[in-house]
This record gives structure tokens, C-alpha cells and sequence, in this order.
């Protein structure tokens, strides 16, 4: 793996570990959800994304905008509502626009959208793609289905990337999901992938041809398996410590991944401490 | 006791007494006990008739549609009001209007219940008030938790009717004291009606739903001690089919959350101004936040929200011209 990737996944965690600080010490207003553990999905998917791409995220996007936007600034005061917010601090952690890359706190809703854009996307721009993260536990919302019928039949630039965390919330998938991803991606007649390490390297080689196939109007359905090693949101975490999962940053441990957790860590503390002293966002209605 | 603590006793109670009930919901058992645990204990102890459910606001609305249609009676949690908008056209098509368009009554017993409401930062998509988008849809009650109704009766009430009901509960409210009324004021309740009121003829009365009654209540404190106004404050139980007995008054107010609009009060205020137009010195004055989506700054939210400061200045305003 290039340094590049590796050092954009440890400046998402240590952006994600440092909201959990801030709302700790009471520095953050409402909710947020991070992706602690999942920051390879959206960092390997970016390299296989160009900018003129669409990228749907959903409430748990920080990792998606940072693989996007070396950012963390814009975020961080769009989440604390202060100067140089991305959305003027109204959209905070779960509603946010900026180029081609939207997010929304409703689960599902992102979906019918991104067909739509997809729909845009292939008469006037003919090889971009929309890209929607959706969890596993959103496969329980009918507009998921809705957009899949309609991204089959009109052949749509869809790819919808299934952060498949092993639960939704509090509930295991075993207990809101029947049958598989898979069988639903089946069931429209779609390709569907299945991703189980966290090698970025890998899983770009291997979805490149999905990828391909998906700028050609062949929608497809990509299904990580990996694991939140963080809360759902703040303090709310119901699993016993040993079901959390493995990290990826076990696999990737190295004396150059301290050398560039460190700097990353650095990176975020000056952000933080940047933003936090900045003035209150203005917002004109 | 609490009103989140009141909520979780009268769902209990009413497990415990009717074996027919179910209680639907995401996240809704133990040990989460839903989003703002309000259904603690319930799977624990009635298995099998409280389910977590998928995501699925659309889905378990209308399974709840089907265990009132079998007879049976349900209570949805919606997670965050908001979600309801996704639950809308199985109350709007079928629930409320199985009711009555199949020529004969068809009892519905069911309630969804929706957490709403803004001032906790949860942004745009989590903080609305969605009262007024329900507002007029035949044979759909539409009730509002407040600190003063007890909620076992509440839920009996909505229950009785056999009609699908819609409770919203404040998010603000859940970790208040129940029955709290501030001094010098008193509390009575009187068909459904709560009614916080002084010795003295009131100068205008405030028709408030429960979210925003403590809200009003500071406003009305503050009224008194500065302006020697002197409000009387309703706060009904159900707010639609909306009813309210007004006291002897010139001038009337109505306070929500809901942003500008088509509100609740507008409907509220149309229906006063039937009934009493001849004695009233002027139209009923609205007071509601801004038209606006709901910011997740703190600062910006403020800016929306309807407040205290706006309450007491509007009453003052209007009063004196
Ligand atoms: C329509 C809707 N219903 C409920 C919620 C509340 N909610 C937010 S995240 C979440 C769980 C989502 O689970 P999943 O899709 O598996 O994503 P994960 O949180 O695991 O990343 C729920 C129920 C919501 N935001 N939108």
C-alpha cells in the first residue's frame, strides 16, 4: 500500500477519535457517528472514483468526505458550527454538500436520489458514475429495493457500496436482515461482490472491473465486510468488548504506520485546536 | 418522577393489562431500550410482544396497520419523529381511513409514537416538529406528551378511540419533572385540558402542546414579575380533533415549535375565531419558529427555534400595543 493511503486512513482516525474527545469534554453539540474501523472502505473505494464521480454518504460519512476532501478543517467546523464550515454549520456530521458528494441523516433516502443522478449522469455525462455507502441494516428501508428495479431496468451508473458492519445500531444484522446482500443484489439481477480483507491494494484490483462495468450502465453492488470498532453513536455501544472485531491497523502495524499515525494525530490536534478558537459560522436563511 | 420514567411505567402498566398488545420499533429492546430508552425493560419482559424491528419506518406502520385490523392493538416507536414522513401513507391511506371507508366502523387500535422536536444539536433531518403535516386527516387523532397528562391515561384514551392516534413526544420533555408548575401559578386539569392559571383574571390565555408549555411557563413567570402580565397557559392533551374551552378572555395566543407555515395553530386559531370572535379584542396571535430548515449549530438552531425570549416578547407586544 502506498503511504498516501495509509496516512489518509490514520487522519480519518485520528479526526474520529478526536469528536469522541470533544464530545467527552463537552465540546460538541448533538450527535455524530464515526467510522472508527471502517476507514479503508471509502479510502480504497476513492481510488478507484474520479472527482466528476457522485458520492452519496449516509450519517456515518466522515470517513467518506475525508477520503474524498483533505478536509478536515471544512468538517470539523461544520460539526462544531464554527467559521469555514462546509454547510455554515446547518448540515453538521450528517447532512453535507459540497461538489459532487452528499449526505443525509434518513436512512435509504440517498438511494432513489443517486439513481436519479445516475439517470443524469448517463445521457449527459456517459462514464461518470454515482457512488451510494449504504449499512447493512438501511436494507430495511423499501426505497433501497425501489432504486435497485429501477437502476436494473434502466441500466443506471449505480455502484452501491454496503458497509456490511455486522450491525445496525444496536441490532445484529442476523436479526433485521433474512436471507444475504448477495440474494438481493441476485434478485434485480445484479453483479454483486463480496469484500473481506482490508488490503486497499487488493480491493481495488479486484473491484477495477466492477468499476468499469458499472460506467458502462451495468449497476452493481459491493458488500464490505468489516466491523465499527467505535460506539453507534456516543456513549452507546451494547456489544461485549471481544465482538468489536479486527482492525485493520493490526495488519498494517509498522514502525512507518506509528511514524504516520503520529503525524496524523498531530495533524488533527492542530485542526482542533484551530477550529474549536475560531468565530461561530454565520448563516443567512 | 420523569416524563421519559412516566412514559416507560405507563407502557409497562399497559403491557401487563392487555395480552394483546404488541410494541414495534428499531432498536426498541433490551439492553439498548431504544434510542432514548423509553422502552427499557419491555422485551425483557413481555418477549414476543415487543419486537425490534428492521429499518423499516413504512413496514412496521403498516404491521401495526395489520395487528389492529386482526383486533389486536399495537404501539409504534418511530426513532426519531422525523422518520414518520416515511410511515405517512400507511397512516394516511390505509390506517386512518380503513376506519371508516369500508362502509362500516373498522376499529383501529394503534399508536405511533414520535420523539420530535430541536435544541439537542441532532440537525436537520432529526429535530423537526411534524405535528402540523398531520394535522386534518380524518380519523387520525393527534396527541402531544406533556408534563402535566399522565401517560397511562393518555395511552388508555388513544387506545379507546379505535382510531389510530400519533403521540409526539418532545425530546426536551423526557428527562423533566412530571406535574412541575412554577410559583405563583396552579394546575388543574379539566377534560384533557391542562390549565395553569393565577388567582387573578388572566390577561390573555396561552393555548400551548406540551413540548413547548415549559417553554411558555418561564415566559409567563417572567411576564408576571417584570410586566405584572398575567397569562393563563392550556395545554391540551390532544391536539387534534382539537377542542378547548377558553376561559373568559380578550386575547389569545397560540405557541408551538413547528416552523411558519400551515401549523397546528393556525388550525387552532381558525376554530377559536369561530367560536369566540365577538369577545376577542383582536385575531389570535401565532407564535412558532422560523420558516426554516432545523440547523445543527447550536447558535443557528437557537436563531429558528421559538424561544422564551420570543414568547414573553410577542405577549408583551401584543398586550401593550
Ligand atoms: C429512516 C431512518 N430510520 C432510522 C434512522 C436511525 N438510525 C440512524 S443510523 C441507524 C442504524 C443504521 O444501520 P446501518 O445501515 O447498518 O449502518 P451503520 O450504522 O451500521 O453504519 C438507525 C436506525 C435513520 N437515520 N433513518
Amino acid at each position: 500500500m502506498i503511504d498516501a493511503d495509509l496516512s489518509r486512513m490514520l487522519v480519518i482516525r485520528a479526526f474520529e477519535r478526536t469528536l469522541l474527545d470533544l464530545y467527552g469534554r463537552g465540546l460538541l453539540n448533538g450527535t455524530t457517528h464515526t467510522c472508527l474501523g471502517q476507514e479503508y472502505v471509502p479510502v480504497a473505494m476513492e481510488g478507484l472514483l474520479d472527482p466528476a464521480d457522485h458520492v452519496f454518504s449516509n450519517h456515518r460519512g466522515h470517513g467518506h468526505y475525508l477520503a474524498r476532501f483533505d478536509d478536515p478543517e471544512g468538517l470539523l467546523a461544520e460539526i462544531m458550527g464554527r467559521e469555514g464550515a462546509v454547510c455554515a454549520g446547518v448540515g453538521g456530521s450528517q447532512h453535507i454538500r459540497r461538489d459532487r458528494y452528499l449526505s443525509t441523516g434518513v436512512q435509504g433516502e440517498s438511494l432513489p436520489v443517486a439513481a436519479g443522478v445516475a439517470l443524469h449522469l448517463k445521457r449527459v455525462e456517459p462514464g461518470r458514475l454515482a457512488c451510494a455507502y449504504i449499512g447493512d441494516g438501511t436494507f430495511g428501508e423499501g426505497a433501497v429495493y425501489e432504486a435497485l428495479n429501477l437502476a436494473a431496468l434502466w441500466s443506471l451508473p449505480l455502484l452501491v457500496v454496503v458497509e456490511n458492519n455486522g450491525i445496525a445500531q444496536s441490532t445484529p444484522t442476523g436479526e433485521h436482515l433474512a436471507g444475504t446482500i448477495a440474494g438481493r443484489a441476485a434478485a434485480f439481477g445484479l453483479p454483486h461482490e463480496l469484500v473481506e480483507g482490508a488490503d486497499v491494494d487488493d480491493i481495488r484490483t479486484r473491484l477495477a472491473p466492477l468499476v468499469s462495468g458499472v460506467r458502462e450502465g451495468r449497476p452493481a453492488v459491493v458488500e464490505f465486510v468489516t466491523h465499527r470498532l467505535g460506539p453507534h453513536s456516543k456513549g452507546d455501544d451494547t456489544r461485549p468488548a471481544h465482538a468489536l472485531g479486527v482492525d485493520w491497523r493490526d495488519k498494517y502495524a509498522s514502525p512507518l504506520l506509528d511514524r504516520l499515525e503520529a503525524a496524523a494525530v498531530a495533524r488533527i490536534e492542530a485542526v482542533a485546536a484551530d477550529v474549536i478558537a475560531r468565530p461561530l459560522s454565520r448563516w443567512e436563511a | 418522577m420523569r416524563v421519559a420514567e412516566n412514559l416507560n411505567a405507563a407502557l409497562h402498566e399497559l403491557m401487563a393489562a392487555e395480552d394483546d398488545l404488541y410494541l414495534l420499533g428499531e432498536d426498541v429492546a433490551d439492553p439498548y431500550g431504544g434510542a432514548f430508552k423509553i422502552t427499557r425493560g419491555l422485551s425483557t419482559r413481555f418477549p414476543g410482544r415487543v419486537l425490534s424491528t428492521p429499518i423499516s419506518e413504512n413496514a412496521i406502520t403498516g404491521v401495526a396497520a395489520g395487528l389492529a385490523l386482526a383486533g389486536d392493538a399495537a404501539i409504534v416507536e418511530i426513532m426519531f419523529g422525523d422518520f414518520a414522513a416515511l410511515a405517512f401513507d400507511q397512516l394516511l391511506n390505509f390506517a386512518a381511513k380503513s376506519v371508516s371507508m369500508y362502509g362500516s366502523r373498522v376499529p383501529m387500535r394503534m399508536v405511533v409514537r414520535c420523539p420530535v422536536g430541536g435544541g439537542r444539536g441532532y440537525g436537520p433531518t432529526h429535530s423537526q416538529s411534524l405535528q402540523k403535516h398531520f394535522v386534518g386527516i380524518p380519523d387520525l387523532a393527534l396527541y402531544e406528551v406533556s408534563p402535566f397528562h399522565d401517560n397511562l391515561a393518555v395511552f388508555t384514551e388513544m387506545l379507546e378511540r379505535a382510531r389510530p392516534c400519533v403521540l409526539f413526544e418532545d425530546k426536551v420533555l423526557y428527562t423533566r419533572p412530571m406535574h412541575a408548575v412554577p410559583e405563583p401559578f396552579s394546575l388543574a386539569i379539566e377534560n384533557g385540558v391542562a390549565r395553569i392559571f393565577l388567582d387573578e383574571r388572566p390577561d390573555c390565555v396561552v393555548v400551548a402542546p406540551g413540548g413547548s408549555a415549559p417553554m411558555v411557563l418561564a415566559a409567563m413567570r417572567s411576564l408576571l414579575l417584570e410586566e405584572e402580565i398575567a397569562c393563563t397557559l392550556l395545554v391540551p392533551s390532544r391536539l387534534y380533533p382539537f377542542d378547548v374551552e377558553l376561559p373568559d378572555t380578550r386575547r389569545v395566543f397560540v405557541v408551538e415549535e413547528s416552523t411558519a407555515g400551515g401549523t397546528w395553530g393556525a388550525e387552532v386559531a381558525h376554530l377559536i375565531h369561530q367560536r369566540h370572535w365577538g369577545r376577542l379584542a383582536g385575531p389570535v396571535t401565532l407564535v412558532h419558529s422560523a420558516d426554516s430548515v432545523i440547523p445543527t449549530a447550536a447558535h443557528l438552531e437557537e436563531s429558528v427555534l421559538v424561544s422564551e425570549r420570543a414568547v414573553h416578547r410577542v405577549i408583551m407586544e401584543t398586550l401593550r400595543g
